[in-house]
């Protein structure tokens, strides 16, 4: 293709990815760029040209080593709501915008450490980015004259214009704010479209390839398997090609995390902590779909050309020899998408660490802190814009020095093991709040320094004086120091030798020195902090143990310089406003120190933050001990308030069941003095009549006449014997109704019960002249106590005859087994129950109103005794009051 | 003119003792055995003096003392409770109603005598 034509395809294209983040920056409805699908699709930066043309190279040679860059992510991706989630939280809390700031604030505001940090970003990404260039640059070639690259000046490279072209999209929509923590829309947009195009592309060249020049994958396979190293592509090369595999499985593991890119669109650009949820699962579903068709592209290519030269780029190269020209275009376009979404990432994150953990607090300091804020804020961006051009240089000119001697896929790797340095320290001090900064520092330089030797060394050494003896035979010949067999171990490829020593030695540093050393108590604090993110989510700017002394308006002079007077004033207010402190406060308090901390930390990174507000602040240090005491108390505090709330709201239900309790007492109380004040009523009358007439008795002795004497001494004996009478009910009652009352329970025949009944009450029977019907030869034997039940028969007969009709009156009692019962029926023909008193006639002193003028003889026990007795036995007593010629009272008895 | 005495009480034995101590005194005396039986009474004989027991079915004491109250013809007639409820707020409530007297159950015969004869003084 016409290298013009295609100049101009990339210009369009590219002028579309610059309006793209156009309107996502500026235009986007905040729904759209800000969803779980447009954060997973920004996780696809992760896949670069590496992926693009590195796998199908590594495929066609290694087999399925390229695999484990893509199933390390793929296998992590379900703990993200662990890890991710806190690593969030924290961000957001501390404004926090590499993972520089990350690092060095987890270790308390490390200057050093977070310099360190980008050190080591920095070497690990730039030939991550040169990478990217030598991408470009020998696709483009490819494409404009189907033959390999030479480049012959920087001017005549088009690559060095595409670079040019990448730092200025990066410059121009990475530093539109001074916080860096802020989000950047615009590119997070063009980044998603980039992966959805770099997807689509591949899938299309990928169904291209395996369905169109082939036929089906089972063609391919067939065709591949006659090859003669066959074997090679589809097993593992023994034990060593599987613990490399294993290896690089775990290398991947920590770059998804860890990688500068990653850090920025998992993190920083994170803009609900939901989005995880989805994410979880749709960026391994865009990782299996991405890599779906790198075997069959790989092995079709070997089929098609007969070798695996130029293997990275089979998916432009089988288009293009099959007169595909606008596929392969498809193809190229892809390719560069995923290298322009990486570099520019790439870039950002790097421009934010050098410019806010490198060069303000190692240079600019001084002079930010005595200028105004315009200029400040202005010179900020353009250290950053600076930093975005420098890395992309340095890029290129790596490239130019190092690239054509590489495979994409090897420096990706040597990338990954040079960033895979932050791991012990990130992720231990992530989850264990002994890490200190000492321990991370050199764990940090050694395993860095073990990388240098082991990977850079050897082909730097071999790039610039093109022999490998310093790698074949190690240094000085000393065959135990060999770079790629360290200490004679060679079970390992050259990366895995690297990756494992650099990383065992990392981790052993930092277990040992932070075992051994204790950091001050700044770490401690932070440590705490980020280790028990759960526990201070709700403290805040409180956590920070603090003391010290600071005015406000120095604070505020400080702010001023980097946010602004109006955002200061802000900022300022809504601080006072949530702690409501006054406005006028002159003296500053740690939430003050912490939030003015946390403003600058967004524009300037938390090391050169925390130097500035010292800078205004007396600070006294503290002891470890008195930390660690304030920070218990805080915790104590916390989980005393929480145990007080839970204690005073079991407090609040003991105090509701205690009210309860009492307005049962006062109910029963009631009724106790309710049923005393009758009982006392009850006893009472016949008293008053034996009284009165004792009294008459006694005074008129001699003149009254013989027949009113006895009348009045039969009503006295009459009295007596109702008062005796009432206080054994009463005392029935209470036996029965506190349950003291045992019953002695004997196997009896009922029959005979009811023949003592009727026996005893015969002398009043025939004196009114009752008829009285029932069967007694029915032989019926249960266990009951017969004193008792006999008491009740007594009972229902008595008040059958008090209201039998004073002719033709007639009892029935009837008594017949309804399993599993004995029921029992007394009725008579009397004027029977009245309807209103139905369902109190069992209650006691209940006397019905409508008695005989003449008042019957009774206690008003009578009844409620029998339910007593009736329901001490399991049985059941009640009126029928479907019966109406009379009274009929019925019982339940259990046999057994 | 003998002064009549109407004794309202649904306990037998105790009417008895009354009713023979103040036919003993010369007094008219009439029984009744609830409040409604009172009220026929009342009206018929307008009795100076009425010895209300409280606790009676159907019309008790204190319907039949308001009855007393409205009708016209029983301005004058004086009217004592007889009960066995003896507690300071069933006392008050009583004489609160208009009762001239409360005695409480069990009663001495001569004390229900003397605070008859001195309301009729």
């Amino acid at each position: 293709m016409n290298s013009y034509l295609l100049f101009g395809i990339v210009a369009v294209y590219l002028g579309i990815l610059f309006f793209a983040a156009y309107w996502g920056e500026n235009k986007a409805p905040r729904k759209w760029v800000s969803n779980p699908y447009i954060y997973t699709l920004s996780i696809a930066v992760y896949c670069s040209a590496w992926t693009y043309y590195g796998s199908i190279g590594n495929a066609a040679t290694s087999g399925i080593s390229f695999l484990p860059i893509y199933l390390g992510p793929m296998i992590v991706a379900p703990l993200w709501i662990i890890i991710l989630r806190k690593v969030i939280r924290i961000s957001k809390q501390h404004k926090i915008s590499s993972v520089a700031d990350f690092i060095s604030l987890r270790y308390g505001n490390n200057r050093f450490l977070g310099a360190l940090v980008t050190i080591i970003c920095v070497i690990g990404t730039v030939p991550y980015i040169s990478l990217q260039l030598k991408a470009v640059s020998e696709t483009y070639a490819i494409f404009a004259d189907g033959k390999g690259h030479e480049s012959t000046g920087i001017l005549d490279d088009s690559t060095f214009y595409i670079a040019v072209f990448l730092a200025l999209f990066a410059a121009f929509y990475g530093t539109q704010k001074t916080d860096a923590s802020e989000k950047h829309r615009g590119i997070i947009t063009s980044v998603a479209l980039e992966s959805v195009l770099k997807l689509v592309f591949f899938l299309i060249v990928g169904i291209y390839i395996t369905f169109f020049l082939f036929d089906g994958t089972t063609d391919i396979y067939q065709r591949i398997s006659t090859s003669s190293h066959f074997s090679e592509l589809i097993n593992f090369d023994g034990l060593e090609m599987g613990i490399n595999w294993y290896l690089t499985l775990v290398l991947s593991m920590f770059a998804i995390f860890l990688l500068p890119r990653q850090f920025q669109v998992m993190v920083v650009e994170n803009s609900n902590e939901k989005h995880l949820a989805k994410a979880i699962w749709l960026f391994p579903l865009y990782l299996l779909l991405i890599n779906i068709f790198v075997i069959f592209i790989a092995w079709g290519g070997i089929i098609n050309f007969g070798s695996s030269e130029q293997a990275e780029y089979f998916t432009l190269l089988l288009p293009l020899e099959n007169q595909h020209q606008f596929l392969a275009l498809l193809v190229f376009l892809g390719g560069f998408s995923a290298v322009i979404s990486m570099v520019v990432v790439s870039t950002l994150a790097l421009s934010t660490m050098v410019s806010n953990n490198l060069i303000i607090p190692y240079g600019f300091l001084d002079k930010f802190s005595q200028r105004h804020s315009s200029k400040n804020t202005s010179s900020i961006k353009n250290i950053r814009r600076i930093s975005i051009f420098l890395i992309i240089i340095a890029a290129y000119f790596f490239y130019l020095v190092y690239s054509i001697q590489l495979s994409l896929f090897s420096i990706g790797l040597i990338s990954f093991i040079v960033i895979a340095q932050l791991a012990p320290s990130f992720f231990m001090g992530l989850f264990w709040n002994r890490g200190s900064s000492k321990a991370a520092i050199i764990g940090m330089i050694v395993g860095f320094l073990i990388t240098l030797y082991c990977l850079i060394l050897p082909f730097t050494l071999e790039a610039l004086t093109g022999t490998s003896s310093f790698t074949d035979l190690g240094p000085w010949g000393i065959s135990f120091l060999k770079p790629y067999q360290l200490f004679g171990l060679d079970i390992f490829n050259s990366t895995s030798n690297a990756f494992f020593w650099s990383l065992t030695a990392n981790t052993f540093c930092y277990l040992i020195f932070s075992l051994t050393s204790k950091g001050n108590y700044r770490e401690r604090n932070y440590a705490e902090m980020f280790v028990n993110i759960q526990n201070y989510a709700k403290l805040q700017d409180n956590a920070l143990v603090w003391r010290g002394e600071a005015y406000v308006s120095n604070i505020k002079n400080v702010l001023i310089k980097f946010l602004g007077v109006q955002a200061t004033e802000k900022a300022l207010h809504n601080f006072f406003k949530r702690y409501e402190i006054s406005p006028d406060t002159e003296i500053a308090d740690a939430r003050l120190i912490n939030y003015s901390e946390k403003l600058l930390t967004g524009s300037i990174g938390s090391a050169s933050a925390k130097i500035l507000i010292d800078n205004v602040v007396t600070e006294e240090k503290i002891s470890l001990v008195e930390v660690l005491q304030i920070l218990e108390e805080s915790r104590d505090a916390f989980a005393q308030n929480k145990m007080l709330q839970q204690k005073s709201s079991e407090l609040l239900d003991l105090t509701q069941q205690l009210k309860n309790a009492n307005n049962e007492l006062i109910v029963k109380d009631k009724q106790k003095d309710e049923f005393l004040d009758t009982v006392a009523h009850e006893l009472k009358t016949p008293i008053t009549g034996i009284r009165a007439a004792s009294e008459i008795l006694k005074d008129d002795i001699n003149e009254m006449p013989d027949e009113l004497k006895e009348q009045f001494l039969s009503n006295i004996i009459k009295d007596a014997d109702r008062l005796s009478r009432l206080i054994n009910n009463i005392l029935d009652f209470e036996k029965l109704a506190t349950g003291r009352l045992k019953l002695s329970l004997h196997r009896k025949d009922f029959s005979a019960t009811i023949d003592s009944a009727v026996l005893s009450l015969s002398q009043v029977i025939a004196k009114k002249k009752i008829n009285i019907h029932y069967n007694a030869s029915t032989e019926i034997k249960l266990f009951y106590d017969e004193d008792r039940i006999l008491q009740v028969l007594i009972n229902l007969l008595s008040n059958a005859i008090k209201f039998s009709p004073s002719a033709n009156a007639e009892i029935k009692i009837d008594f017949y087994r309804e399993n599993p019962f004995l029921k029992v029926i007394v009725q008579d023909n009397g004027k029977g129950i009245p309807e209103e008193d139905l369902d109190f006639i069992f209650d006691k002193f209940y006397q019905s109103k409508n008695q005989n003028t003449i008042k019957p003889e009774g206690s008003g026990l009578g009844l409620a005794i029998s339910k007593q007795i009736i329901e001490k036995h399991n049985g059941k007593i009640w009126a029928d009051k479907t019966f109406k010629s009379g009274a009929k009272i019925v019982f339940l008895l259990p046999i057994y | 003119m003998k002064n009549k005495v109407l004794i309202v009480d649904d306990e037998p034995n105790i009417v008895m003792t009354l009713e023979y101590a103040f036919r003993k005194q010369n007094f008219e005396v009439y029984i009744a055995r609830d409040g409604s039986e009172a009220k026929k009474i009342l009206e018929e004989v307008l009795p100076q003096v009425v010895l209300l027991d409280i606790m009676m079915p159907k019309v008790d004491g204190y319907q039949t003392l308001k009855f007393i109250k409205q009708t016209s013809g029983l301005e004058h007639t004086k009217v004592i409770f007889i009960s066995a409820k003896n507690k300071a707020s069933d006392i008050e409530k009583g004489l609160d109603m208009g009762a001239d007297k409360y005695i409480t159950k069990p009663f001495s015969v001569k004390k229900v005598i003397g605070e008859v004869k001195e309301l009729l003084d």
